[in-house]
C-alpha cells in the first residue's frame, strides 16, 4: 500500500468537487470492502475522500410513502430501523444475512452497493484478472470458480456481485441517487451494475467522480410479503452460494405480483424478469413456481466446477415462494 | 435459555490432581495482558514484511530492491543474494532466501525491513522478482506415474505392512465393502499467525516465537546460525494456537533473525494471513481405497486401506492415514500402503491428529458402509471386532477403552432405539440422522526434563521449557506438582516456554501432560524426598532438585498403548439447499485419567469442532491454473463459526491404566477430532439415505442426492 | 451514525500530506497522534500505544480478533484507518474491566473456560460486550424472529448469542463456552454499559416528513 493523502469534506459538493480534481481519488465510506481492497494492493488510491461522516446518515419518510435510505446509513441500523422491519422485511432480512455484525457496523449503504467481488483471482494481484488488469486474462474460466457466476459473465469475467443488500434492493425496484460533477440522476438498482462483456474493469454505471447520497425505496405493495433466503457453505458469515429476494403477492390462488432477485449467481443482482412474467396469473402452486424458476434459469450457462447453483436457485425460488404462498392462505 | 449443559465440576478439595482448576494464565487472556511472539516491542524495534513467490515453480532470474530500499523508513531487503547464508538445515522448507530456486508458489523470495509495518509492507510490493518459470504438476491423482512406496510416514511408521494373505480373504469373504475416500487438503489455522520477535545481543540470539517447542526451536535455530545452542534463547510464553503448524521451526524466526542480524535492530515478523498455507504446513489431501471383508456376523476378515498423498519437492512428509487400521479392528488379514507424488506444492505438515484425523474418516466411514450392508447396528459391529490385541503388533494393550466408550456413549447420547432406515425421519424441510464412529490415538512420550524448587517460606517452584498452547499446560502441571508435593496449587509458581528452562519435548503429539508431567513427577518427588530427609529449616536459598525422564522413556513399554473414544453425531440435511448442520454431538474419551477436568473438556470439544469443519466446512483446493491453493484467507478458507456449533458434550470414562506414567495420562489433544467427522458422515448417511464419500459436505456436493 | 462526533477539524492536515495529527479516546484516554494515513486502528493500537490486548489475526475484517467498541459500537479494527477515527471514542479489552475488577463477561469467560489459546478472547470480549448493548437496543439478527417487535429488546437466547457472535473465529473451538459466558453475563446485573462509550446505538432517526409537511 502506498502512502495517501486523506480529506474528509464536510458536505457532499465538497467532496464530489475533490474527487474531480483528484484523478487518483476515491471516496471511501465504512472502508470494509475499500481498506481490505488497498491492503491486498487491488485498489491504490493516491487520496482517500472520506465521505463516511457526511450527513446522509438518515432514513427519511417519502411523500409517496417510500423510504429514502442516506448513503452512509450503516448496514446494522438499516436492518434495525422499524420503518424497514415493518413495511421492507426482505431488505432487513437480506442485511443481517450478510457478513457480521462488526462489519455491519461499519458498511454504509452506498459502500454495501460498491463492494467488489470476492472471486479470489480478483485478490490476488499476482495472476491475471481483466477486472483488475483490462486484457491480462481470466484464470477463472478453467481455474477455481465454484462460487462463480452462471448468468451474465462473459469469456472476459466470470465474477459474482456478493452483496446481500443489492438482491433485495433489486427485488423492490429500489432506485440510487448519484450526486456528480455533471449533476444529480437517479438509477435504479437493476440497471446500477454492469454486466462485464468486454469490459469487466467497470462494476457499476456510475461515472468516475460520481457519488451516491441515497437509495430510494418505492412505497411497499401493502399485500405482498417478501422474505430473502440465503443458502452458503457454513451457517454464518459466508458470502451466497445462491440467495434469493421474492414478493409475492397472491390474490385467489392466483399469483398477482412477484418480484423475484437472486445473488451468487451473476455480476449483479439478478432480477429474474422471466421467472416474474412466468409467475403473473399464474397458479401460486410448487409447479408453476418452479416453472418460473425454470424460466428464469433457463439461460444459465454453467462452468465446469458451478451447475449446482442453477438446481439451487431453482430450489430455493419454489420454497421461498411457496412459503409467501402459505402467508396469503 | 439453558445456558449449562455440562455444569463445571466443582473443584475436588485437597486433590490437585483431577479437580477442575481454572487456567493460570485466565486472567491474563481475558484482560489482553498476555502477549504474544510479535507483541514484544524492544528499543528500535522494527518490522518485516515477506515477498511470497509468485511462480509455481522455477528460478528466480534477477530481484530489483531499488524502489524498495528508496522508501524512506527502509533498513533493508533481503534477498537470495545477500541474505546470512544459514548451515545445513535440517527442515529443507525453513532454508530460505539461501538460493534462486522456487520449489512451490508463495515461497518466500525476499523479505523488507522498515521502521513501520505500513512501510515494510509497502517497500514488500515494491520488490520486483522476474523469474524463469518452469512447468510445474501440482495435482494429485490415485494413479500419478511419479507415486512410489515410502519407507517411512509419519511417525516413523512403515508404509506399508502386511499381514497374513488378504486377497485371499477378501475373495474368500461373504460380505465385502470396497470404497474410496477422499480428503481435500485442510488448513491448521491457528487464530495468532505464526510470529517472531528477534534480537541479537552481541553473539546472543533471542527470539519470542509462536513456537509448539521452543527447546526444539532453539537447537534448530543454533544449528542454522552456527551457534552453540547457549547462545540462543526462544521464549514462547503465550501462543495462539498451532494444531501442529508451529510444531516445527517455521519462516517467521529465520527470517526476523536474518534481518535483525543484518540490520543489528531487534525485527518482528508476523506473518500475512493470506501466506500461511504455502509456508507453515498443511494437511495433505488423501485418496483412500478402503476395501472390509467380513463374515455374516459381521467379524471381519480382511482389511485393506491404501492411500495417496502428496508431499512436496522440498521435503518427503507422508500423511500417516493408514496407520490406525493397524491398531483398531480384528484383522488377521490386513494391508496398509501409503503411496506418496511429490508435487510442486508447499511441504505438508502436521495438523491436529495427523494420519488418524484422515484414515479414521475413511475407515470408519467404510465400517459404518459394512454395518448398513449386514443390517447390523455400527455400535454392535464394533464391538464384534474388537482385538484382544493390538493387530498389527500382537501386542497387549495398555488399555482399551473403546468398547466402554462405544456403549457408554451411546446410552448419554440416546442412541437406542434407532430405526437404521435411512431417509425417512423428517422434520419439515429438514431430514435428520444419527451417526456413530470410533476414535484412536497412540499414547505418545518423549524425555523431558524439570527442576523443582523449595522456598524457605515453604513456596514451591516448577522449571520446565514446557509449552501452553491453550492446552491448560502450565494449569496442569502445577497441579501435578501439587499433588506431589502435597501443597496447594498456589503454592506452587510454575515458569514454562522459554528455552533457558530445562529442556522439554515439544506440545505435539498429544505427547504434553504426559512428557513434561511425568519430568514434573519425578523431581517433585525427589524434591519432597529431599524434604523428609531434613531435619533442620531450608537455607535461605532454598533447595533444587532436577530430573529427567530419559531413562524410564528408554525403557520402553511391552504394550500398545492408545487413548480410545467414540464419537455420536445428529445432523440436519436441509432439503431445498442442501445444508447440513450438526444439531448436537457427543463424544466418549477412554484416555486415561483425567488431569484436570475444565481444560479437558475443552480440548475435546475443540478436537470435535474442528471435525465438524472437516465434515462439512472447510476445503482447500490446489489450483491447477496458477499453481498454490486458492482459499488462502478466512473468508473462502470456512472454519466453523459460532453458528455451526450447538451442544457439543464430552464425557470420559475412569480409566485406571498403571502401563502410562505416573499420573496415568493419556494424551487428548488430538483423539477429539479423530472419527468426528466420521461420525457426522454417517449421520449424513442415516438422514439422507446416500453415502457421500468426499469432504467436506458443502451444498454443492449434497444437492444431486436431494430427495 | 457519527452524530456526536466532533465536527471535522477545519485545518485538517495539509494537501498532499500523507500523515496527519489525530486524537483517539482510548479507553476513556485521550491519546494525540500522528499517523501514516495507512495505519489501521488496529496497528495504532498496538504499535502506537503499546495495547496488544487486541489481536491481529487477519487483517482483513474476516476473523473477528481484532474487535473493538468504536463509540460504543463493535467494530474490526483492522478495516478502520486510524486518520478517519479523529475525535473517537475506542474501547479494547484493556478497558472493559474497571476500578472495580474484570466486567462480568471477562469473569464469565474465565469460569466457563470459553477460551484455550486466548487469541481470539478480547475480540469476543468486546464483541460480547457489543452484543449485549445491540440486544438491549433491539437490534435484531438473522436468527431473530420476523414477529419480534421492532425496536423492542431482543432476549439473547443461545440461538441469538451463536448467531451474533460468528463474526468471531475461535479455532480452538469454544464456542459452546463463548455462548455460556455470555449467556451467564446478560443474566449478570451489572453487564452493560460498557465503560467509554460516548453514545449508545440506535442513532438512526426517521423523519417524519409527511408529518412535518402537514
Amino acid at each position: 500500500m502506498k502512502p495517501f493523502a486523506y480529506l474528509r469534506p464536510a458536505t457532499v459538493e465538497e467532496a464530489v468537487r475533490a474527487r474531480a480534481t483528484h484523478p487518483g481519488s476515491a471516496f471511501l465510506g465504512g472502508g470494509t470492502n475499500l481498506v481490505d481492497l488497498m491492503k491486498l494492493g487491488v485498489s491504490g488510491p493516491e487520496l482517500l475522500i472520506d465521505v463516511g461522516r457526511l450527513p446522509l446518515d438518515r432514513i427519511e419518510e417519502l411523500p409517496d410513502g417510500g423510504l429514502r435510505i442516506g448513503a452512509t446509513v450503516r448496514n446494522s441500523d438499516l436492518a434495525a430501523a422499524p420503518a424497514v422491519r415493518e413495511r421492507y422485511p426482505v431488505l432487513s432480512q437480506a442485511l443481517l444475512a450478510g457478513a457480521s455484525g462488526q462489519l455491519r457496523n461499519a458498511a454504509t449503504t452506498g459502500g454495501n452497493l460498491l463492494q467488489r467481488t470476492r472471486c479470489l483471482y480478483f485478490q490476488d494481484v499476482s495472476v491475471p484478472c481483466n477486472k483488475r488488469r483490462p486484457g491480462s486474462g481470466c484464470p477463472a474460466v478453467e481455474g477455481v470458480h465454484r462460487d462463480l457466476a452462471v448468468l451474465g459473465h462473459s469469456a472476459h469475467c466470470v465474477a459474482t456481485q456478493p452483496s446481500d443488500m443489492a438482491v433485495a434492493l433489486a427485488a423492490l425496484d429500489a432506485a440510487v441517487e448519484v450526486t456528480g460533477p455533471d449533476g444529480d440522476r437517479t438509477v435504479p438498482v437493476t440497471a446500477f451494475h454492469r454486466l462485464p462483456g468486454e469490459h469487466p474493469e467497470r462494476d457499476t454505471v456510475l461515472e468516475p467522480g460520481e457519488l451516491i447520497t441515497a437509495v430510494r425505496l418505492p412505497p411497499p405493495r401493502p399485500l405482498a410479503h417478501g422474505h430473502y433466503r440465503k443458502a452458503r457453505d457454513r451457517a454464518s458469515y459466508a458470502f451466497a452460494l445462491v440467495s434469493v429476494a421474492a414478493l409475492l403477492e397472491v390474490r385467489d390462488g392466483v399469483v398477482h405480483h412477484a418480484a423475484l432477485a437472486y445473488g451468487g449467481l451473476a455480476p449483479r443482482p439478478w432480477r429474474a424478469a422471466a421467472a416474474e412474467e412466468a409467475l403473473r396469473g399464474a397458479p401460486a402452486t410448487a409447479d408453476a413456481f418452479g416453472r418460473a424458476a425454470d424460466a428464469e434459469l433457463s439461460a444459465a450457462r454453467p462452468l465446469r466446477d458451478n451447475g449446482f447453483k442453477v438446481e439451487l436457485a431453482r430450489r430455493l425460488t419454489v420454497s421461498v415462494l411457496a412459503r409467501l404462498a402459505a402467508r396469503h392462505r | 435459555m439453558s445456558h449449562d449443559p455440562q455444569p463445571v465440576p466443582p473443584k475436588a478439595p485437597g486433590h490437585p490432581l483431577g479437580a477442575a482448576s481454572a487456567r493460570r494464565e485466565g486472567r491474563a487472556k481475558v484482560t489482553g495482558a498476555a502477549r504474544y511472539a510479535a507483541e514484544h516491542a524492544p528499543p528500535h524495534r522494527v518490522h518485516a514484511w515477506p515477498v511470497p513467490a509468485t511462480v509455481a515453480r522455477g528460478r528466480i532470474t534477477a530481484v530489483d530492491t531499488a524502489d524498495a530500499l528508496a522508501l524512506p523508513g527502509v533498513h533493508a531487503v533481503l534477498t537470495h543474494e545477500n541474505a546470512p547464508r544459514l548451515e545445513q538445515a535440517e527442515d529443507p522448507a525453513v532454508a530460505v532466501l539461501q538460493g534462486p530456486a522456487v520449489p512451490h508458489r508463495g515461497w518466500y523470495v525476499a523479505l523488507a525491513v522498515a521502521d513501520s509495518l505500513e512501510t515494510a509492507r509497502a517497500a514488500a510490493e515494491a520488490v520486483r522478482v522476474t523469474y524463469d518459470a518452469e512447468e510445474y504438476d501440482v495435482t494429485l491423482t490415485a494413479d500419478h506415474p511419479d507415486r512410489y512406496l515410502p519407507k517411512e510416514v509419519n511417525g516413523g511408521h512403515p508404509g506399508t505392512r502386511e499381514r497374513g494373505d488378504f486377497d485371499a480373504a477378501y475373495a474368500g469373504a461373504l460380505v465385502t465393502v470396497d470404497a474410496t475416500y477422499t480428503l481435500t487438503a485442510l488448513h491448521n489455522h491457528p487464530m495468532e499467525p505464526h510470529a517472531s520477535t528477534a534480537w541479537w545481543d552481541g553473539g546472543h540470539l533471542t527470539v519470542h516465537d509462536s513456537s509448539q517447542g521452543s527447546t526444539k526451536a532453539r537447537d534448530d535455530l543454533a544449528a542454522l546460525f552456527g551457534r552453540d545452542r547457549r547462545d540462543v534463547t526462544v521464549v514462547a510464553e503465550h501462543i495462539g494456537g498451532g494444531f501442529g503448524s508451529k510444531g516445527t521451526l517455521r519462516p517467521q524466526a529465520v527470517l526476523a533473525a536474518m534481518a535483525a542480524q543484518v540490520t543489528g535492530r531487534p525485527v518482528t515478523l508476523a506473518l500475512p494471513r493470506r501466506e500461511m498455507p504455502a509456508v507453515v504446513g498443511h494437511r495433505a489431501p488423501t485418496l483412500q481405497r478402503v476395501r472390509l471383508g467380513a463374515g455374516a456376523d459381521g467379524v471381519l476378515t480382511a482389511l485393506a486401506h491404501e492411500v495417496v498423498t502428496h508431499t512436496s519437492t522440498v521435503k518427503e512428509f507422508v500423511e500417516q492415514a493408514a496407520v490406525p487400521a493397524r491398531v483398531m479392528y480384528t484383522s488377521p488379514h490386513s494391508r496398509t500402503v501409503h503411496r506418496v507424488v511429490a508435487l510442486d506444492v508447499p511441504s505438508p505438515s502436521w495438523m491436529r491428529a495427523p494420519g488418524e484425523a484422515p484414515g479414521m474418516y475413511a475407515l470408519e466411514s467404510a465400517m459404518d458402509e459394512l454395518a448398513v450392508l449386514l443390517d447390523l447396528d455400527p455400535v454392535e459391529l464394533r464391538l464384534r471386532n474388537e482385538p484382544a490385541t493390538e493387530p498389527d503388533s500382537g501386542r497387549p494393550f495398555s488399555s482399551r477403552g473403546l468398547a466402554r466408550a462405544l456403549r457408554e456413549g451411546a446410552d448419554r447420547f440416546g442412541w437406542r432405539p434407532r430405526d437404521p432406515r435411512p431417509g425417512v425421519r423428517r422434520e419439515g424441510d429438514l431430514l435428520l440422522g444419527t451417526g456413530v464412529a470410533a476414535a484412536t490415538y497412540p499414547v505418545l512420550i518423549f524425555p523431558s526434563s524439570a527442576e523443582a524448587f523449595a522456598a524457605p517460606d515453604g513456596g514451591f517452584r516448577i522449571r520446565i521449557n514446557a509449552t501452553d498452547l491453550g492446552t491448560g499446560a502450565r494449569t496442569v502441571l502445577g497441579q501435578i506438582a501439587a499433588e506431589v508435593l502435597g501443597a496447594p496449587e498456589e503454592r506452587v509458581r510454575v515458569e514454562i516456554g522459554r528455552s533457558d528452562l530445562p529442556d522439554a519435548f515439544l506440545a505435539g503429539g498429544s505427547s504434553g501432560t504426559g512428557s513434561w508431567g511425568w519430568a514434573v513427577h519425578k523431581a517433585c518427588s525427589a524434591l519432597k524426598a529431599e524434604l523428609s530427609r531434613r531435619q533442620e529449616p531450608l537455607p535461605q536459598e532454598g533447595v533444587t532438585v532436577s530430573a529427567d525422564t530419559r531413562e524410564e522413556i528408554a525403557a520402553g513399554t511391552p504394550y500398545a498403548r492408545h487413548a480410545f473414544g467414540a464419537h455420536f453425531a445428529e445432523v440436519q440435511v436441509d432439503t431445498v439447499t442442501g445444508e447440513i448442520r450438526v444439531r448436537r454431538m457427543l463424544g466418549m474419551f477412554a484416555a486415561g485419567r483425567i488431569l484436570n477436568p475444565r481444560t479437558a473438556r475443552s480440548q475435546f470439544i475443540g478436537g470435535m469442532t474442528m471435525g465438524i469443519g472437516m465434515a462439512l466446512t472447510e476445503h482447500s483446493t490446489m489450483d491447477p491454473v496458477v499453481g498454490g491453493f486458492a482459499e488462502r484467507d478466512l473468508a473462502s478458507y470456512h472454519l466453523p463459526v459460532c453458528a455451526d456449533v450447538h451442544t457439543i458434550e464430552a464425557h470420559w470414562l475412569d480409566e485406571d491404566d498403571p502401563h502410562l506414567n505416573p499420573m496415568g495420562s493419556k494424551g487428548i489433544g488430538e483423539i477429539g477430532i479423530v472419527g468426528a467427522a466420521a461420525a457426522v458422515g454417517n449421520a449424513v448417511h442415516h438422514a439422507l439415505g446416500v453415502r457421500l464419500r468426499t469432504l467436506p459436505l458443502t451444498p454443492d456436493a449434497v444437492l444431486p442426492h436431494l430427495p | 451514525m457519527e452524530s456526536t462526533a466532533p465536527p471535522p477539524d477545519a485545518a485538517g492536515p495539509p494537501p498532499g500530506a500523507t500523515r496527519s495529527t489525530v486524537t483517539l479516546h482510548v479507553n476513556g484516554v485521550p491519546h494525540r497522534l500522528t499517523l501514516d494515513h495507512r495505519t489501521t486502528a488496529l496497528d495504532a493500537l498496538r504499535n502506537h500505544l503499546g495495547l496488544t490486548g487486541t489481536k491481529k489475526g487477519c487483517d482483513h475484517g474476516q476473523c473477528g480478533a481484532c474487535t473493538v467498541l468504536v463509540d460504543g459500537r463493535r467494530a474490526n479494527s483492522c478495516l478502520l484507518l486510524a486518520v478517519t477515527l479523529d475525535g473517537s471514542a475506542l474501547t479494547t479489552v484493556e478497558g472493559l474491566a474497571d476500578a472495580e475488577g474484570l466486567h462480568p463477561l471477562q469473569t464469565a469467560f474465565v469460569e466457563r473456560d470459553a477460551f484455550q489459546c486466548g487469541y481470539c478472547t478480547p475480540g469476543q470480549l468486546c464483541s460480547a460486550a457489543g452484543v449485549l448493548q445491540e440486544a438491549a437496543d433491539g437490534h435484531p439478527c438473522h436468527v431473530t424472529p420476523d414477529t419480534a417487535q421492532p425496536g423492542a429488546p431482543v432476549e439473547l437466547t443461545a440461538e441469538e448469542i451463536r448467531e451474533r457472535m460468528s463474526g468471531n473465529l475461535c479455532r480452538c473451538g469454544a464456542y459452546p463456552r463463548i455462548v455460556e459466558a455470555i449467556g451467564d453475563a446478560t443474566a449478570h446485573p451489572a453487564a452493560p454499559p460498557v465503560p467509554h462509550a460516548v453514545h449508545g446505538l440506535g442513532a438512526v432517526s426517521v423523519h417524519e416528513r409527511r408529518e412535518a409537511a402537514s
